[in-house]
């Protein structure tokens, strides 16, 4: 983050959508390169970037991936109100302000060796993607690999043809459910934490990554102990307003920690009391 | 250069503004305005308000004629140095669209020196806790930085407390120890009305030399001594601040904050006038035409409900929940993020609450009745009182 912190740090940098593509109904991924097309610099899956949408606002979303043939970051979206709906109006070859990479990441190195189980509710995947693409290039490195995935729908189910290659390729233990879904879904409807027992690791060598909403994560984590994880093995993606990113707007504040740079990934552990309040 | 305490009479007091001024200062300082003790540009020791004082208690503040002409004769105001360092609102950047591309211009750093004359103790640890905000944490805010390196910070010993003061117990005051350029101390004794002054830096040195003033002598020494010691016996309020981290982690369930929020009207007017309180927001302003735009930051508060708006409402939607985040970000949270309490007891939270919260009660009261002895709780529960 050195180059950031030179210049401006409240001044987005120009990149260009290289690409866009369209996840589901409501969601979608921009693929973006620098101005000039080259790639963006490294960052640490978990990381999250402040993307600007001329003229409207700024919003927080975290890098899903890098692609293949561009190099470019990719940032899956939601369109949930005014300004991812801007982003969602961006065409390729089009240029929106870019700040970041910002935030701590999934602590992979402490996974290696040890079995790893994702949870993911939602767009909640996509803050998992990349980490999920580090395991798959170094798949001998770890032991049992599991993922689980809720969604509402079948319909808003992200990443398709990369679950059922992880599932085929890389030994990846997948499992999905919805909340719902008519006759034609064939597979697990409810909880995404009902899915936990029908998966095997081995609780005393395994780190959990969960990221979803904040009630999904609790129960996750609930059912996560239950199966024998200790909660310092267990890792969750935080969400809160932010409007700076760099710890100067206090927005994102929760308990005494700053999401946007001491999380939004954290132990469990760390912050578990701060959890427990509401309203916090 | 010498460092030695001088002596300036208050006659050649304005030759020290000169001074500042042809060292290319701009000078801030307190003024009579808005009913009260307001910081605004200075030209002469005149507008300094000689002669009045300031009279508070919680959801008090009232002016009041002193006896004699002591320009810096009252507490803190309303107003704080933060607005000259951390700017109620500031223009980040303006942005024009080409097509489809666009460039975003970022605004000029502030470069104006400015002279802060008339600092008060407690409102010097609260720049200093802005800064560990701003420049010694992770990112750097250039804007803040380039007006904090540009200021010149002229102490005023306080020489009297308010009703709503507790720098004793924040161990903020009320006598400055370092930190600033020049430190003033204000005497009136037997029809003499002079200034003990003693240099904190090069800098402040080297502009002492320029204004005609004695060597002072050690009676003078004990005298402007004994003015801080006068206030340090004043203290109007005392917040005992023994664990008061843990106190108030723990007890974030406590039915206090029920109590408090019943009051609370969640005004806000205690982050705008508190010095420390450093949060803010961005807003976007675009012309009709959609080409031209501009991003603002601006002061917020934890008070307002957008403050923690989170896909479709607030996290913090009742009044408790706010107060209890801000009192607990003032004097627990903040040691955790920056290693002090987010509070130097200034009081002026306290005075300038429409309905006269008072954040030493309320630590007090939960102290008091505390729901479980400190460190001995698991869990908070969620249900409550
Ligand atoms: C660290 C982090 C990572 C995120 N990653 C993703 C991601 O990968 N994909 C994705 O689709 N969404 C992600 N989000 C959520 C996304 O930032 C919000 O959906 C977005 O801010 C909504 O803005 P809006 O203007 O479209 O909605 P509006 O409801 O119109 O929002 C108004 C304002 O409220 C604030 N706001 C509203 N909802 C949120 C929210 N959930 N989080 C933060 N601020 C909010 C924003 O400041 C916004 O400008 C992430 C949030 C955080 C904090
Ligand atoms: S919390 Fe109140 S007493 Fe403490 S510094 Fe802020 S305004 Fe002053
Ligand atoms: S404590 Fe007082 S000043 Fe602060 S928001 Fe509540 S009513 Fe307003
Ligand atoms: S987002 Fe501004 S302080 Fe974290």
């Amino acid at each position: 983050m050195e180059s950031v912190q030179r210049q401006n740090v409240m001044l987005p940098s120009p990149y260009r959508v290289h690409r866009v593509h369209r996840e589901t109904e409501d969601t979608f991924t921009l693929e973006l390169t620098g101005k000039d097309g080259a790639a963006p610099s490294e960052f640490i899956p978990g990381q999250f970037n402040m993307l600007y949408a001329f003229g409207i606002g700024e919003v927080p979303i975290s890098i899903s991936g890098r692609s293949e043939s561009s190099g470019g970051w990719l940032q899956t979206i939601r369109e949930v109100g005014t300004v991812t709906r801007a982003l969602h109006r961006m065409k390729r070859g089009g240029v929106l302000g870019l700040r970041g990479p910002f935030g701590t990441g999934w602590p992979i190195e402490e996974a290696q060796g040890n079995d790893i189980v994702f949870m993911a509710g939602g767009i909640g995947l996509a803050p998992l993607r990349p980490a999920l693409h580090v395991v798959q290039s170094k798949r001998d490195q770890f032991g049992e690999v599991v993922l689980l995935y809720g969604a509402r729908t079948p319909e808003s189910l992200l990443f398709e043809k990369e679950r059922e290659l992880w599932r085929a390729k890389f030994g990846v233990q997948v499992k999905v459910t919805v909340d719902a879904a008519g006759r034609e879904w064939k597979r697990n409807v409810g909880v995404v934490t009902s899915l936990v027992e029908r998966t095997s690791f081995d609780p005393d060598h395994t780190v959990a990554f969960i990221c979803g909403p904040e009630v999904m994560m609790r129960f996750s984590v609930a059912e996560l102990k239950q199966s024998g994880i200790p909660e310092d093995k267990i890792y969750i993606s935080m969400e809160r307003n932010m409007k700076c990113a760099v710890g100067f707007c206090g927005h994102c504040q929760f308990g005494p920690t700053f999401i946007c740079k001491d999380g939004p990934v954290f132990r469990y552990d760390r912050i578990r009391r701060f959890l427990a309040v509401r309203e916090i | 250069m010498t460092n030695e305490p001088r002596i300036i009479e208050r006659n050649a007091l304005n030759r020290l503004l000169e001074v500042l001024v042809q060292e290319g200062y701009q000078i801030v300082g307190p003024t009579l305005g808005e009913g009260a003790i307001v910081y605004g540009p200075v030209q002469s020791s005149e507008d300094f308000p000689a002669g009045w004082t300031d009279e508070q208690e919680g959801g008090v503040y009232r002016l009041k004629k002193r006896a004699d002409k002591a320009l810096f004769g009252y507490v803190v105001g309303p107003h704080s140095w933060k607005k000259y360092l951390h700017p109620p609102e500031r223009r980040l950047w303006t942005g024009q669209a080409n097509g489809t591309d666009f460039e975003l211009t970022p605004e000029p750093i502030e470069s104006t020196r400015f002279a802060f004359f008339g600092v008060r103790s407690c409102e010097l640890h609260a720049i200093e806790i802005q800064d560990r905000v701003f420049i010694h944490d992770d990112h750097v805010d250039e804007d803040y930085k380039a007006r904090r390196e540009n200021a010149f910070v002229v102490v005023v010993q306080c020489g009297q407390a308010g009703k709503t003061c507790f720098c004793v117990s924040m161990n903020t005051g009320p006598k400055a120890e370092s930190g600033y350029d020049l430190a003033l101390t204000e005497i009136l004794d037997e029809g003499r009305h002079f200034f003990h002054a003693v240099a904190g830096s090069p800098k402040g040195a080297a502009i002492l030399q320029q204004v005609e003033a004695r060597a002072a002598t050690s009676s003078d020494n004990a005298e402007a001594e004994e003015t801080v010691q006068k206030a340090s016996q004043q203290m109007g309020r005392t917040l005992d601040t023994a664990g008061v981290k843990e106190l108030l982690q723990e007890n974030a369930e406590h039915p206090r904050w029920d109590l408090v929020a019943d009051r609370c009207l969640s005004c806000a007017n205690c982050t705008m006038v508190c010095p420390t309180c450093f949060c803010s927001t961005v807003e976007d302003t675009t012309d009709l035409t959609g080409d031209h735009t501009e991003r603002w930051q601006k002061w917020d508060s934890c008070f307002t409900m957008d403050f923690s708006y989170l896909h479709g409402g607030s996290v913090r939607a009742s009044t408790k929940s706010r107060y209890r985040q801000w009192l607990t970000h003032k004097l627990s949270s903040w040691i955790d993020q920056f290693g002090s309490s987010g509070c130097v007891g200034c009081g002026r939270c306290v005075t300038w609450c429409p309905v006269g919260i008072d954040l030493t009660e309320e630590v007090r009261s939960i102290r008091e009745d505390k729901l479980v002895p400190l460190s001995s709780k698991k869990e908070a529960s969620n249900g409550n009182a």
